[in-house]
This record gives structure tokens, sequence and C-alpha cells, in this order.
């Protein structure tokens, strides 16, 4: 064992066994789950006697979870033995995360299932701590709701929330990231081949794309009108430049002697274009869209700040906020959340089909 | 050199601005032609010629598409001809963009540097916080900046620290990944001169780790300072009263007076360059200092 896990497994067993004592100032029937784990957690302090596999730290770090989960309404207040045992359930997963780290470490590039079962310990820890601070502490939901309510409200609304994915995503992001994209990849093909003009707007491009787009908002609404068309010509001025860039700067990908190659077979400059020049490009092309993804749908939800018909993931954040109806918010957050990350996905599985070659793809990375 | 660069490098840059400049006038007339007529038929002006036409494009109360020299009269006048305290005053408002912008990029910094410590060093953090932190940007945190701002007013977290946490959390993530990238940067052989010489962990960071990142800390701090001025400026939408170039923008909006509104993103616009050049002579700076060829 290594000193940090020394470390955890002690603070870990230590914590239980005051936590356990704590407990007993309350029924013995109020909450027993809790204090089954915290009587366990108490008797892994025998590890240092008798070695614990890794598995049994994640059954406690389970089982804490549960625990606090299903006791968490049980007591009132709040007890200061329920908040040793969150501290408690939680160092348990992370000395089970440590451990499973440890093994994993030598097979740096075959861990399969494992591998992923780290970030997923990570975010379940991270959303039943949520849980339960909310609940056990009595945050105000209008301050911060308890993932539970924004699941219910995810399920009770669903078709509120359908609405403003389509309005936002379909309507808006979607036209106005292939627009944009694709402009910038054709003017930057246009660009290559003036060095004069290439010399000219690269570093305006890149200027601007460090540049607050977001803020043209307010105009496009302006020339656009209200409806998905302004929001899509805000995500088409934000994605516009980052493409240019990258893709300006992937044409020059290729090297000299490859070029000179395409020249000895006759090429011209379309068919070097198509066959060398664009495929070298690929992984910065796929950079400016990965980049992009993100960056398409923060503008469209931005811009619906500015006037909006009453659909829309912008329209519905900002009105649940003035309503106060908070778990609407965070529902559509989440649904946000998981559309970005899917098109961000998406792309990215899409370049490891296409820049299959390149080495950033070959380790098993993208 | 120096006429050849001037031929390579400024002449292309000032003939694209130009080339901007001539476009924007232009679409002006195109784009306020419309209302100008009717206005024009409305005082019974028939048969203006084409160059007072243009002249009257160019000079609207609530243009379309405002010309560059209204834009640059209104910003002179609601910058150098106002008192900095009016609240009409683009510069009181910079000044609140700003501070937030800076405090954001400062914490947002040293989180993402402290992350990214703390991801090169122990694997399981690596394996559980990566993941998430990458994550944690598909979030449109944007979107809910303004959520964000009233949930903490109301338990009395008020002014500029909402706002420069808004900034933080778009500003950590460049500098975590450049971070993780550069601690990472030494190669296996000169860790193991490190061995050899039996350095601790701690300087192995200090003497390697840490100059070997500075390269990539500079390009992500230049990422980063550009988001936390889109993030404070996104964050002031939900706050009127507290001021700032996104109540700029947002007040322009609902009054329809389209030259303050560009006269606010030009501002923002300029605040964002001259960071981002700032922290690039930063890094001029450093590189000097450790011997690099600039």
């Amino acid at each position: 064992m290594s000193q940090l896990q020394y470390f955890l497994a002690l603070v870990a067993g230590g914590l239980s066994a005051a936590a356990f004592a704590l407990s007993f100032a309350t029924p013995l029937e109020q909450g027993l789950l809790l204090k089954a784990f915290l009587g366990l957690g108490f008797l892994s302090l025998i590890r240092f006697y008798v070695p614990l596999g890794l598995w049994a730290d994640g059954a406690f770090a389970l089982l804490g979870a549960v625990a606090l989960l299903t006791s968490v309404g049980v007591f009132d207040p709040t007890p200061s033995f329920f908040w040793i045992a969150l501290v408690v359930a939680w160092l348990f997963a992370w000395l089970f995360v440590e451990r499973l780290s440890k093994t994993l470490a030598p097979r740096l590039s075959d861990n399969g299932g494992l591998g992923l079962l780290i970030p997923v310990v990570f975010g379940a820890a991270l959303l039943v701590i949520w849980e339960v601070v909310t609940r056990g502490a009595n945050i105000p939901p209008v301050l911060l709701p308890a993932p539970s309510m924004i699941a219910a409200q995810l399920v009770n609304s669903t078709p509120i929330l359908w609405a403003d994915f389509v309005q936002t995503f379909i309507k808006s992001v979607l036209p106005g990231y292939a627009i944009g994209c694709l402009s910038g990849l054709i003017v930057a093909i246009l660009v290559d081949r003036s060095p004069f003009l290439k010399a000219g707007l690269l570093p305006i491009g890149n200027f601007m794309s460090a540049l607050p787009i977001i803020g043209i908002a307010p105009i496009m609404v302006m020339w656009f009108g209200f409806d998905w068309q302004s929001k899509a010509a805000v995500v088409v001025a934000m994605t516009f430049f980052p493409m240019l860039v990258n893709t300006v700067a992937g044409l020059n990908a290729s090297s000299i002697i490859e070029r000179d190659l395409m020249r000895t077979y006759a090429a011209g400059y379309w068919q070097t274009l198509m066959k060398l020049r664009l495929p070298a490009a690929g992984p910065f092309i796929f950079n400016a869209l990965k980049i992009n993804s993100t960056l398409a749908l923060i503008g469209a939800i931005v811009a619906e700040f500015f006037g909006t018909p009453v659909v829309g993931m912008g329209f519905r954040i900002s009105t649940g906020v003035g309503r106060l109806a908070i778990d609407l918010v965070w529902a559509e957050i989440a649904v946000a959340a998981v559309a970005g990350s899917a098109f961000y996905g998406v792309i990215a599985l899409i370049e490891r089909g296409v820049t299959f070659w390149h080495p950033s793809v070959r380790g098993g990375r993208a | 050199m120096r006429g050849a660069s001037f031929m390579n490098r400024t002449l292309p840059i000032l003939t694209v601005l130009l080339a901007i400049l001539v476009i924007w006038y232009a679409a002006a007339i195109g784009m306020n032609a419309s209302w100008q007529t009717r206005l024009n038929d409305r005082a019974n002006l028939v048969d203006v010629p084409f160059t007072e036409f243009a002249m009257q494009t160019w000079a609207q109360d609530r243009p379309v598409l405002p010309a560059p020299h209204q834009v640059v009269g209104e910003i002179w006048n609601a910058t150098v001809a106002l008192e900095i305290t009016s609240k009409r005053s683009l510069a009181y408002h910079g000044w609140i963009t700003l501070s937030s912008t800076l405090l954001g990029f400062v914490l947002g910094t040293a989180l993402g540097v402290g992350l990214a410590v703390i991801i090169v060093h122990n694997e399981a953090a690596n394996r559980s916080l990566m993941p998430w932190i990458i994550a944690s940007q598909t979030i449109p945190i944007l979107a809910i900046a303004p959520m964000v701002v009233v949930g903490l007013g109301s338990i009395g977290v008020t002014g500029t620290v909402p706002r420069a946490l808004i900034s933080m959390y778009l500003s950590f993530f460049p500098v975590v990944v450049g971070m993780v990238k550069g601690l990472r940067s030494p190669e296996a052989i000169q860790l193991d001169l490190m061995r050899t010489y039996d350095a601790t962990s701690w300087q192995t960071f200090w003497k390697l780790r840490w100059p070997a990142a500075m390269p990539m800390l500079f390009a992500s701090m230049k990422v980063g300072i550009a988001i936390s001025l889109i993030g404070a400026v996104v964050s002031e939408l939900s706050n009127a009263a507290g001021g700032g170039l996104g109540v700029r923008l947002l007040t322009g909006s609902y009054n329809g007076q389209t030259i303050q509104i560009w006269a606010a993103l030009f501002i923002a616009a300029a605040l964002a360059a001259v960071l981002v050049m700032i922290v690039g002579f930063a890094e001029r700076m450093v590189n000097a200092r450790m011997g690099a060829r600039a």
C-alpha cells in the first residue's frame, strides 16, 4: 500500500469508528443501514492485519452510498454522524479508485471496462454528495435542486424540453454549424491560393476568434428577427473563424517533399488538394469541428437571451430563472449537456474513422 | 529586412482591413437604404443624388448597420467626452467588465494549474478528473451564467465575485488541458537524469516540469483570458443595475440603439485584444528570462 492509500484507509476507518460511537445517541432502528455501514467501516481497520481486496473498498463505498441515500430523510435535524458517514463513504470511494488505478497502471493500453469504472465512480460520488447534501442540509430547491428533483422534472416536462431542443438544436445550431464550418472551409481553400490574402486574413482571423463574437447576438436579432434565423446567424459567425484558421494551418501540414511527389506525378492543383492536402488537413479540420460543436450550442442559447419566440432552451432558462422554476432550468441544462456531449462524441467518432492514420488517433485517444 | 517584413506582413493586413472598411461602408448604404428611402419619401425629397443619399445612410440615428465613423464617434463620446463615473460612460462599464474578467482569470488560472499539478502526480486523479473536466465544458455554463449570478445573489454573494466565478469556470479549462500537457512534456530521458541526480519529486517539479510547461501555460492563458472576458460579458446580462459591457449590449438591444451596441462590442473587442497582447508580452519576457530564443 502506498502512503496515500495507507492514510486514506486509516482516516476512513477512524472516522467510521467515531461516527459509529456518535450514532448510539439516536434510537437504534433509525437509519439502521447507515449504522451497519459505519460499523463495517470500523471493522475495515483490520486491513492492517488482514489484507482487504480493492473490491471490498468498492463494496464499502457502494453500501455507504445506498445507506446515505435511504436514510437522508429519516433524521431531523440531520445529526453530525450522518455528515461524517458522507465523508467516510467518499473516502472509501477514493481509496477504491486509487487502488484500482494503481492496479491498472502497468497495463496502460488494455484496461477495457475497468478504466471506465474510475470516472464513473467519480461522477456517481459527485451525484450522491449533491443529492445527500441538498436534502440533508435542506438547501432550498430555488438555490440548488437535488438531482432526483431534476430527474423528475426531466420526465414530467419531456414535451416542453423536446420542443425547446428542436427549436434550439435542430433549427438553430445544426444549420448554423453546417453553414459556418462549410463557409470557413471554402474560404480557407480560396485564400490558400493567394499568399498575399493568406498573410492578410490569417492574423485577422486569429484575432477575430479571440474576440467576444457572442456579443453580436443583439445585432443579429435585429437583422434576422426573433426566430431561429438570427440564432443560426450567430452560430455561423462564431464557427466561421476557428474553421478558417484551422483549415489554413492544416492545408500547410503536408510537407514540401509530399507536394513535390505529387508534382512528379503531374497532379494538378485540385488533384493535389483532394488527394493530399485536404486529407493531411483532416486533424486540423476536425479540431475546428470539435471546438465549434460546443461553441455553436452556447452561441444559440445565449442569442436567445436577446429576444426569441416563446420556445427554445435559452428562452426556457431565462424565464425559468425569473419564475424560480429552477428544477426546470436544471433539466434544460441536463438536456443541453447531454446534447453537447453527444454532438462532440459523434464528431470525435467520425474523426477516429476518417483520420485513423494520425498518431493522436493511433494511440487510441481522440 | 524591415522593408521585406512590411511587404510580407503589414501590407497584406492593411489591405484586408481596408477592404473590410470599404465593404462595411458599402453594406451600410445597402442595409440602411430602405429606411432612408422611406424617410425621404415622407419628407417629399425626390431624386436625391447618390452621393447625398450615401451620406444620409451613414448618418442615421438608428441605422440597421451603423457606419464605422458613427461607431468611432459613439466610442469617443462615451469615453473621452463623458465623466468617467457617469452611468453612460463606456469607460465605467468597461472597468466593471474588466475587473471581473481579471479576477476570474486569476482564479481560473490558479485553479487550472492546481488541478494540473494534482492530475500529473496522481494517476487516480488523472483517470477520474480528466473525463469530467472535459465533460464539464459541454455544459453550456455561459447559458446558465445569468442564473448562477442570480442564485449566488440570493445567498448574499453579489458584485464582482459571482461574475468572476463564471469567468473562472470558463478559463480554468484551457489552463488545465495545456498545463497537463506541458507538465508531461519532459521526456523520459530527462526525468531519468533527474533521478540519477537523486532529485526529489519536488525538485523535479520546480527545476524540470515547471519550466518545461511554460510555453503551454502561456498559450493556454491567451485562450483563457479571451474567454474570461466573454464569461464576464455574458454574466452581466442578468443584472441590469450592475452595469458592464453586457448590460450596454442588452439595453441597446431593447431600445434599438444599434450604435450603442456596436460601440460596446468594439470596446469589448479592444479589451480582449489588449488583454491577449499583455499575456503575449509577459510570455516574451518570461521566454527571454529563461534564455529561449524569441
